[in-house]
């Protein structure tokens, strides 16, 4: 424990979440769960999207495709197969985990723009791909048979459950992340980002380490993705693999400042409270994406990195803390 | 059966060059200013509204409109360098990504406010050209010329004249470029001008016999990557080839299995060509 209290990089972003998290559950609101669940949901997706994005520096604009074939994965596990939602959630991670080393041994040979094309293009060929897939129910998706809810103590407990799990997995994917920056593996990914020739000269097998930071980000989309679809009721291609969602995404991960444990988290709440925002508010309702997109360019001009990078930046005495 | 391939080989081939001018001019910004320009989409959407403004309220003919539009194109480009790309030109790829998608973003939310995501078309007939077993609307044929008028014109602008030739300079050295007194600053700005009036050009052109939404930018972005690709990152000329292979592959594939297959084989030609050729189709082998 007071090693832990030692390492405040690692327990600043966990306390961060735990409390935000635990809300819903001492309110027992409904509401402020289903908002903070998206919420938790972009928390997790960004910091382990951060892993690849952040650490080893290659810009990804499939990140959304793990948490696409996870899904769709995951609910014909349950649907179909009627597996226990836990199978589920390992069959989704398998086969996020799958994707990405095929992925990993292909298009990480590729490196700058020519990688953020493939990934892109791998979204759109997936989504094109599982539209035209049979067992997958093809366009129009799948729904659950809501018999399912009843093995879980009917909807409303279903509900609390995926939460839990969900706030759960947000959790371990920060550790993740704090894990794999303080070990030799991450220092390899930070070469890596740095100068990737130089990185290889140094001993670092780059081929490996890449491949295994992109596996890592993608296991737990994989999961959330089972969670998501499950919670929800029902999937289809154009909900399982928007290119928007990675977009925002990276957009959270820049926010924040890309790189750090903290940053991810602090970006993607914040972004998520914004957009929830001006959803909501009349003035800016039709005019959100603009003025989304307006902050994202000022932020890209003037404080590329992130609230945490420039607070390290500006502070040097808080370096220590926030990692 | 011939009948139909030759029918459906000749409409994707007409609709593929005019792809191919949007990606050339996505290829050529970069080409010159090494930024992957995500707000191509958004001004190809902006141009197919500004000719619908123009033949529809102001009353000009499409063709006369067109120039406008592609002027309003270089304007809009010029303007999107020197507020967003500007002052991430040297960061990493990913600043530049972010700052064109931003302007992305910012293009289509309000456009959406004024526009709505229904669809518009634009009114306007040329009759058919009937040969053989195959019929063709007019305006694709016009479509056709002007935008293999276009590449021609490119070509000519990017070897033939003196402005042409600094933007190749800076192309190929930036640096070195600018010790021989070419302002570089000033040349990447044009390049990028130049490249969206491309979109806005092509833009205006699908205007003439395709429906579309404030979101259409999105598709027809999404071709342009494929057609740059493989035609070759930033060759100009490569993508109005690659343009024709994508076009002919739209009209061929549809006549074997479903459409709805298209995209897949698109993108996964993409992703096949970007590992195995990544110089595109034709380039040369690294």
């Amino acid at each position: 424990m007071i090693r832990l209290l030692k390492r405040p990089g690692l327990w600043i972003p966990i306390v961060l979440v735990l409390v935000l998290g635990m809300i819903p559950a001492v309110t027992g609101s409904a509401t402020l769960r289903e908002g903070l669940f998206l919420l938790l949901m972009f928390v997790a997706l960004a910091s382990s999207l951060n892993i690849l994005l952040g650490y080893t520096g290659y810009v990804s604009f499939g990140h959304i495709v793990f948490f696409g074939i996870g899904g769709y994965v995951g609910f014909y596990c349950l649907n179909v197969l009627h597996a226990p939602l836990v199978l589920a959630c390992a069959a989704g991670a398998a086969a996020a985990g799958l994707l990405a080393l095929g992925l990993g041994a292909s298009i990480l040979r590729l490196r700058g723009a020519y990688f953020a094309l493939a990934t892109l293009g791998i979204n759109e060929a997936l989504r094109s791909f599982v539209s035209n897939f049979g067992p997958f129910g093809g366009p129009i998706g799948m729904s659950l048979d809501f018999s399912i809810y009843r093995d879980y103590g009917g909807p409303g407990q279903a509900l609390w459950l995926t939460y839990f799990a969900l706030l759960a997995l947000t959790i371990v994917v920060i550790a993740m992340s704090y894990a794999v920056k303080s070990s030799k593996f991450g220092l390899g990914l930070l070469s890596i980002r740095e100068d990737e020739d130089a990185a290889a000269v140094m001993g670092v097998h780059a081929p490996r380490a890449k491949t295994m930071a992109l596996v890592l980000s993608s296991l737990v989309p994989g999961v959330i993705g089972v969670l998501f679809f499950f919670k929800n009721g029902n999937i289809e291609p154009a909900d399982a693999f928007r290119l928007q969602s990675s977009i925002e995404i990276i957009v959270m991960v820049m926010l924040g400042g890309f790189g750090t444990v903290l940053g991810p988290v602090l970006g993607a709440a914040g972004y998520e409270r914004l957009r929830s925002f001006l959803l909501t508010s009349d003035p800016f309702k039709s005019l959100q994406l603009s003025i989304a997109g307006f902050a994202l360019l000022l932020i890209i001009l003037f404080i590329p990195n992130g609230i945490v990078g420039w607070l390290r930046a500006r502070l040097p005495r808080v370096r220590g803390t926030l990692e | 059966m011939f009948d139909q391939l030759v029918a459906s080989l000749v409409d994707g081939l007409l609709i593929g060059v005019v792809y191919g001018v949007a990606a050339m001019g996505l290829t050529l910004i970069w080409g010159v200013v090494r930024v992957i320009n995500l707000a191509h989409g958004a001004i190809i959407a902006m141009a197919m509204f500004g000719l619908y403004y123009l033949v529809g309220r102001v009353g000009l003919n499409p063709y006369v409109a067109l120039p406008f539009v592609a002027l309003g194109g270089l304007v809009a480009g010029y303007v999107i360098y020197v507020v967003a790309v500007h002052r991430v030109i040297n960061a990493p790829p990913l600043a530049s990504l972010l700052a064109t998608f931003a302007v992305n973003m910012m293009i289509i939310g309000t456009a959406t406010t004024v526009f709505t995501t229904s669809p518009y078309s634009v009114n306007f007939d040329l009759g058919r050209v009937t040969a053989g077993s195959i019929t063709v609307p007019g305006t694709r044929i016009v479509a056709t010329v002007a935008a293999i008028a276009v590449g021609i014109g490119l070509y000519l602008f990017l070897y033939r004249s003196r402005t042409g030739r600094s933007i190749r300079a800076v192309a190929n050295n930036r640096d070195a470029a600018e010790l021989m007194g070419i302002p570089s600053s000033r040349i990447l700005a044009f390049s990028f001008g130049l490249g969206t009036m491309l979109a806005a050009a092509a833009g205006a052109l699908i205007a003439t016999f395709f429906p579309f939404t404030v979101l259409s930018g999105d598709t027809y972005q999404l071709k342009s990557f494929v057609i740059v690709v493989l035609g070759g990152l930033g060759n100009p000329i490569g993508a109005l080839v690659g343009g024709l292979v994508l076009g002919s592959l739209e009209g061929l594939v549809p006549v074997f299995m479903s459409a709805s297959w298209v995209p897949v084989i698109e993108f996964g030609l993409f992703v096949v060509i970007l590992l195995a050729r990544p110089n595109g189709l034709f380039g040369a082998r690294r």
